[in-house]
């Protein structure tokens, strides 16, 4: 019977586990991608926590979990249960606050990038000749990290809409009636009967969020590629950087353990919290 | 409390409110595809004059989007057939738990799932690079189907465990062995999962960034996205053509997706909760 799960098996062990464990070898070592590695203890790790950036960038993937974490759960829950409470057109509202979610990355970021915060062919632009000062987000150090958090924020809340939906669907409806019944009113009704009702996939989807929060790369590589002035660089890109442009495959490596490290203590928090539900 | 009349109405307004926000920077994508960029720059948000199609002809050409969407869609299909017959049987001996060591082969797909990309990106890439293994779409199907599989396994997983076991055994007592019963009974009832499964990895393969920018790279074997990002400097650019581009290589991906939403809903949200 192993032959059936062997060939999946076998594939993700040699292009995932194996380059990971070299990845965690790596960051002891110093590599330019060609020479023989060498081994130099922990010198990546002090390199690292010694650099400037790598600390801002630390602070911008935690800014950003903490923007993840609340903004589009909200937005979403909020969608989420004015969905359930109508009933024609739902499925429409569905579909089309799920299309972003379609949409690559890619053509995303240009689509933000030109035709809203452009000065001269987006719609920030254009109000700017009607005296509304708006300038490109992107361009600035104080604003850049939030101007590309608002293109994910755009393309992530139908998602989460559409999953706390499927969530609330699963509610009897008995208890959304009865609550009606003794004058909750709707916030009353999201507060004491809902979120209650569906909190494990809000809880799930809030571990996702922070292990997905370390991963973020597309955006911001192709948006600002971290600029200007390291302002919007997370760790991701850090990584890449070193690696790809600096062949400093040891600083990559120790970075990427770090990014591993955040997604570990989510998930590990999960479980824990998983088992101490089941306890109960 | 409010009269439901007017809540109702509030309620509308507001879901109408979202809906206009998940549609406008579409709207605008689709709107300026037929502009030239002068009137880009005067109004982003007029309706073009005339349907004027250069900016797609350009587009074209200079992504080279007949050739660059070709290789897209190669890779796409070569990893979903690769994806559909390797996660099939794991899903189906995990499901079944059929070995003896489902348990900790489940917890091992689950951790991948989670796994940064940068955690294995860059002994990969090097290793590949000395196997000679770069720009070779074969190579970027395997790596897709490690990400993407242990998703595939977990939704399909859902769909063995809902056959029920007297099917089963049923057919294993009229002398079917393990592969026969595999491919020949269980398989085709749970296609509806297959087609799931392809469509949703095909989205992730078509849509995907950082693999094909940094495996294929060569002018020859560059997916469409990845030729599209290519279009524009960050300071000048042709934004007509541009947004052309996009019209091209998304809204056949959009009109697919409105066409089959229910299987994209419910796997991308059936994978990503059930996990």
């Amino acid at each position: 019977m192993w032959l059936f799960a062997l060939p999946a098996l076998s594939i993700n062990v040699v292009i995932i586990l194996i380059p990971a464990l070299l990845t965690i070898a790596l960051a002891f070592c110093q590599w330019d991608g060609l020479s023989m590695p060498v081994f130099v203890g922990l010198a990546n790790f002090n390199a690292v926590f010694a650099d400037r950036v790598f600390w801002i960038a630390l602070g911008n993937n935690i800014k950003w979990t903490l923007i993840f974490l609340t903004v589009p759960i909200a937005i979403g829950l909020f969608a989420a249960t004015l969905l359930l409470l109508i009933h024609r057109g739902r499925t429409l509202f569905q579909i089309v606050y799920f299309m972003p979610v379609v949409v690559a990355t890619a053509i995303t970021a240009r689509v933000w990038q030109g035709m809203i915060y452009n000065p001269n062919t987006g719609v920030f632009g254009l109000l700017q000749r009607f005296g509304i000062e708006l300038a490109d987000p992107l361009a600035h150090t104080e604003t850049a990290l939030y101007g590309i958090a608002a293109v994910d924020l755009w393309h992530w809340w139908g998602f989460l809409a559409v999953i706390f939906l499927a969530a609330l669907r699963q509610v009897p409806q008995e208890m959304v009636e009865a609550a009606r019944l003794d004058g909750a009113g709707f916030f009353g009704l999201l507060r004491h009967i809902l979120i209650p009702a569906i909190a494990p996939t809000i809880k799930l989807m809030m571990v996702m969020t922070v292990i997905w929060s370390f991963l973020v790369f597309d955006f911001v590589y192709i948006l600002t590629q971290g600029g200007p002035a390291y302002s919007s660089e997370v760790l991701s890109t850090l990584a890449y950087r070193n690696a790809f442009f600096e062949f400093d495959l040891g600083r990559a490596a120790a970075v990427a353990l770090v990014i591993a490290l955040f997604g570990l203590t989510a998930t590990f928090a999960y479980v824990r919290l998983q088992a101490r539900e089941g306890a109960n | 409390m409010m009269s439901s009349r007017i809540s109702r109405v509030l309620t509308y307004l507001i879901l109408t409110l979202g809906l206009a926000l998940a549609l406008g920077p579409l709207l605008l994508m689709l709107l300026n595809a037929f502009k030239p960029t002068p009137q880009i720059i005067t109004s982003p948000l007029s309706l073009p004059n005339e349907l004027d199609w250069s900016n797609f002809t350009r587009a074209w050409s200079d992504a080279r989007l007949g050739e660059t969407m070709l290789n897209s869609a190669k890779v796409t299909a070569m990893t979903i057939v690769l994806v559909l017959t390797t996660a099939s049987g794991a899903a189906y001996v995990l499901a079944r738990q059929k070995i003896k060591r489902w348990k900790s082969v489940s917890a091992y797909f689950l951790a991948t799932t989670t796994a940064p990309i940068q955690l294995f990106l860059f002994p990969l890439y090097f290793g590949f690079a000395r196997a000679g293994w770069i720009n070779n779409p074969i190579a970027v199907s395997f790596i897709y189907c490690a990400m993407f599989s242990p998703f595939a396994i977990m939704l399909l997983r859902t769909y063995f465990i809902a056959i029920p076991k007297e099917l089963e055994e049923a057919a294993s007592l009229d002398g079917t062995n393990q592969w026969q019963l595999f491919s020949r009974v269980m398989l085709p009832i749970v296609s509806p999962g297959l087609l799931t499964v392809a469509l949703i990895i095909g989205l992730y393969c078509w849509n995907e960034f950082l693999i094909a920018s940094t495996f294929l790279q060569a002018k020859g074997e560059m997916t469409a996205v990845v030729a599209f990002t290519l279009l524009s400097g960050q300071y000048s650019s042709d934004w007509g053509e541009i947004m052309a581009a996009a019209v091209i290589i998304v809204v056949p991906i959009l009109m697919l997706f409105v066409l089959l939403q229910r299987h994209f809903i419910d796997g991308m949200a059936g994978g990503s909760t059930k996990g």
